[in-house]
């Protein structure tokens, strides 16, 4: 038949086969879904309800299905998939999560070999991309707080004799002990308790001291522990939000990326994600008066807050009982009064802290603080010793099952803040991806015909290639489950047009050599070798320029280095194997007199 | 068709100290550019707040910034984008977590414009001053990592003075790209960034495609000069260089006509990094080498070492 290696076909097909199974998914798209998913324990709604429901509202839908545990739901259009969430959200059992997803619509066999479509970036679907920065030295001093406590009732246990604890600075303490005795006792019994303090003894006019701050190990572990937690935390909050497919990542020391694909209400989804939701029980100080306060007489040991309408409250300062007991909260309606309730359960030591407390502080009122603000400060009826608590005072519904959502989900050990916050409207999606692949088209297009044009019938094979090439660089994309940003795109649009290079050398070459004389056949074996030493040398050169860019890149920098290292790798094997076993395969063995090159 | 019959003889070479003249007017001029007026960083760099407002008719950019003016956004950068529609809101700095209130609050003040309440908030990106710096001083680390890459790869495929000649070539392109967005005042974001890099990927691809003939020239071509050899390799590469650089250029311009306004910038570094990056390959990294002394013997003795060609090695 021909020259060419039989090995080197079957490893074109190896290649080309799958790559077409792995791009086809794409030409499917996606179908914007719902994800229907109920509790486990709770009556699951059938798919069947779903559908009544839809059909009643008259919302147009393609197919609910159930699916692992979860019904999903396909609409033929983002707007009927939006008002499906929100009818569904409100006829379906409080409980039943109702998450905005999409999904495959590529038939079953396809889907069941793994093939799945393209990941679209936030730029190209709409969605939010919030860059959290964890204040792991908070976590630090908070944790030092929490010692001054500690120590204090860890002293009085081992009767070691002491005068005060103090803060010293944000990160330390100092203990001032009666005597040398009482100062040798304390580091002894320090060390042997709390290895994850540092101690040290002072000896000043004023007396002894013992500074203790915490270990660079302990402080190490706090930090990547505030980390953490964090990420554990937001996903949890995700998880409330309703979005199907939310990533979630580390990055850096002390940051953390979160994507939320599709969500459009991006006001509530940074609220609920970014507060802090440091919620506090602080005892309200009735003894002085709030306007002498307001005035400017704070009394020692008290603070002023404000109520979310702005209203003044006079608190003591000192935390009673924080979040961090809370195991459960939910959002209800108070059957006596109609208003919008939360109910709060405490663990096991929340319990007994909380019983105390109220027991304590019969009459009195207690203030319930949100990020410092006063959410109420109702008045201790009675000791709730059962570890049940409900908070009234909400404007509305949604305001209680926000503040329930957070309470639920834990509070972060850290504040976080929002160093970077990027949303994209889904029009502008819709808009960027059309006008993207409208761009791919078209250089492709004009490329195609000015290959034709200019190298007859090399020029096909050649166009052939760079078809192929692009048809590689989608599988290849999706298969490696890589995200398609409109960088990304444009990156696609640079291949096209640097995958020809290749090819224009070989066929520059081939044209060199018949010029020099060479017999067809020669020509062509001459080109593709010589050729192939510059075409290994320029995108090798290419190629580093790439890894750099995606080593360095965030988000969409990344996105568009993926994109042109693949491209290159691609272009590589279509312009060199795939045009060569072409041609070689048109040749045949035929005697060639001329090359319509 | 072919843009050359047989091959060209053009004498690049005779008009060398031409083309360098020119180059280090443009480069120092790019230089003065960026050192006096400095680039016009997007929030990717500097911090601060972008919004994209989509009106149903038409937008009054002045009414716009009236608006915003009146609620104390007296420092917002207003323009359209893309169309007369679609309007770009640019607010500096701004702090940690505000920027949903700030959005908030710039979306009522657009509702007192004509035509506002049907408006749509089509993208919000905040960037907090501390990340911009971190993103510039890694974007700087990356030009260099590529530049060492670069520098590397081709002093052990070629030999130094081609790597000298090929990063000279890729400085100049970025040089003169900046020096353009400098004057033009054009706004420098991430994705112009990762557009530079790509440009210098493509034009170094453009060089090695040079000095490979060179390479093979010098050891094939005996009875020739250096700079015969030289013009040779520059002519016999000339249609491929053409070609290749009109196939992206179109393509790119594709991607400039029809990508949208978001990836206009990016297309725009594109095209004139092309051109830029193929003049470069052409005029600037083949006379270096010439300048820093390229000799037959250096590609010789390079040639006897990697292939063992002893023929070649008897000839010295």
């Amino acid at each position: 038949m021909n020259r060419y290696p039989l090995w080197k076909y079957l490893l074109i097909l190896a290649v080309l086969i799958p790559s077409f199974l792995y791009a086809l998914p794409n030409v499917y798209g996606t179908d914007p879904a719902l994800e229907i998913k109920a509790p486990q324990g709770t009556a699951a709604p059938s798919p069947a309800q779903v559908e009544s429901l839809l059909q009643q509202a008259r919302i147009p839908y393609l197919q609910v299905r159930q699916g692992g545990g979860e019904i999903r739901a396909r609409f033929p259009d983002a707007e009927s998939q939006a008002s499906a969430q929100v009818l569904l959200r409100q006829r379906l059992p409080a409980q039943t999560e109702v998450a905005l997803a999409s999904l495959s619509a590529a038939p079953g066999w396809l889907q069941a070999l793994g093939a799945k479509p393209v990941n679209l970036g936030l730029d190209l679907r709409g969605g939010v991309y919030l860059l959290l920065q964890v204040q792991t030295e908070v976590a630090i001093n908070r944790a030092v707080d929490r010692y001054v406590d500690e120590l204090r009732v860890f002293m009085r246990e081992k009767g070691i004799q002491y005068l005060r604890v103090e803060r010293e600075g944000a990160q330390a303490l100092r203990i001032k002990l009666n005597d040398q005795a009482a100062l040798d006792a304390a580091g002894r019994e320090f060390g042997e308790r709390y290895p994850e303090l540092a101690l040290l003894p002072e000896r000043t006019p004023d007396g002894l001291f013992l500074r203790v701050t915490l270990t660079d190990a302990e402080k190490e572990r706090l930090r990547k522990f505030a980390v953490e937690q964090g990420i554990i935390t937001i996903r949890n909050r995700i998880d409330q939000l309703g979005v199907s497919e939310p990533v979630i990542q580390r990055q850096g020391i002390d940051r953390i990326a979160v994507q939320l694909p599709g969500v459009q209400d991006t006001a509530r989804a940074k609220q609920i994600i970014g507060s802090t939701a440091q919620l506090e029980f602080k005892m309200v100080d009735e003894e002085h008066d709030v306007a002498a306060a307001v005035g400017g007489s704070v009394p020692a040991g008290d603070a002023l807050y404000y109520g979310r309408d702005g209203q003044p409250y006079l608190l003591k300062t000192h935390t009673v009982l924080t979040g961090e007991f809370i195991s459960d909260a939910g959002s209800g309606i108070d059957q006596q009064t109609g208003q919008a309730i939360v109910n709060v359960s405490f663990d096991g030591r929340g319990t007994r802290i909380f019983s105390r407390l109220t027991t304590e502080n019969v009459g009195k009122r207690m203030a319930i603080l949100l990020d410092d603000k006063v959410i109420t400060a109702p008045v201790i009826n009675e000791p709730i010793t059962g570890g049940r608590a409900q908070i009234n005072g909400f404007a509305d519904t949604q305001e209680a099952h926000s503040v329930a959502i957070m309470l639920r989900a834990g509070a972060l050990p850290a504040p976080v803040a929002v160093v970077e916050e990027r949303s994209v409207g889904p029009s502008l999606g819709q808009d960027s991806i059309e006008q993207g692949i409208n761009s791919i088209i078209i250089g492709m297009l004009v490329v195609l015909a000015f290959m034709t044009f200019y190298y007859r019938l090399f020029g096909l094979v050649a166009n052939l290639a760079l078809a192929l090439n692009v048809v590689l660089i989608i599988a290849a994309l999706s298969l490696l489950g890589a995200t398609l940003t409109l960088p990304g795109m444009a990156g696609i649009v640079l291949t096209v047009g640097m995958a020809v290079d290749a090819n224009v050398l070989i066929y520059e070459r081939i044209r060199e050599e018949l010029r020099n004389g060479m017999s067809p056949r020669a020509a062509v074996d001459a080109g593709f070798e010589r050729a192939m030493t510059t075409i290994i040398d320029s995108n090798i050169t290419t190629l580093i320029a790439g890894l750099v860019l995606f080593q360095f890149g965030t988000g969409p920098v990344r996105g568009f280095a993926v994109v042109l290292s693949i491209g290159i790798l691609t272009s590589m094997f279509t312009a060199v194997m795939v045009s060569r076993a072409v041609i070689q395969f048109v040749m045949g063995r035929r005697r060639l007199q001329k090359l319509y090159i | 068709m072919e843009f050359f019959k047989g091959s060209t003889q053009i004498r690049f070479m005779d008009r060398r100290v031409h083309f360098a003249i020119l180059s280090a007017i443009l480069v120092l001029g790019s230089l003065v550019a960026l050192f006096t007026k400095g680039l016009n960083l997007g929030i990717d760099f500097t911090g601060g707040t972008l919004i994209e407002v989509r009106y149903q008719q038409a937008a009054s950019v002045s009414q716009v910034r009236e608006a915003l003016a009146r609620n104390g956004f007296g420092d917002a950068v207003v323009q359209t984008f893309g169309s007369p529609q679609d309007v770009l809101i640019r607010l500096p700095g701004g702090s940690q977590a505000s920027s949903t209130a700030l959005s908030a609050r710039v979306s009522a003040a657009l509702q007192q414009t004509p035509g506002g309440q049907g408006l749509e908030i089509r993208r919000v990106e905040f960037v907090g001053p501390h990340v911009g710096q971190e993103l510039a001083t890694q974007g700087l680390l990356a030009l260099l990592l590529v530049i060492l890459g670069i520098l590397i790869y081709v002093s052990i495929r070629f030999e130094w003075r081609f790597a000298v000649g090929s990063i000279v070539a890729l400085l100049h392109d970025p040089i003169l790209i900046l020096g353009f967005f400098s004057v033009s005042g054009m706004e420098f974001s991430v994705t112009t960034l990762a557009a530079l890099l790509a440009v210098m990927g493509y034009s170094i691809n453009d060089t090695v495609v040079i000095f490979d003939r060179i390479r093979e020239y010098l050891v094939q071509q005996r009875n020739k000069s250096v700079v015969e050899v030289l013009d040779m390799s520059v002519n016999s590469t000339l249609s491929r260089t053409i070609m290749t650089s009109l196939t992206t250029l179109l393509v790119v311009l594709a991607l400039l006509f029809f990508g949208g306004p978001v990836i206009q910038p990016f297309a725009v570094t594109l095209v004139i990094g092309i051109i830029v990056g193929t003049y470069s390959s052409i005029f600037i990294a083949s006379p270096v080498t010439l300048w820093l002394g390229l000799k037959r013997e250096h590609v010789l003795k390079t040639k006897l070492i990697r292939a063992g060609d002893r023929e070649d090695g008897a000839r010295i």
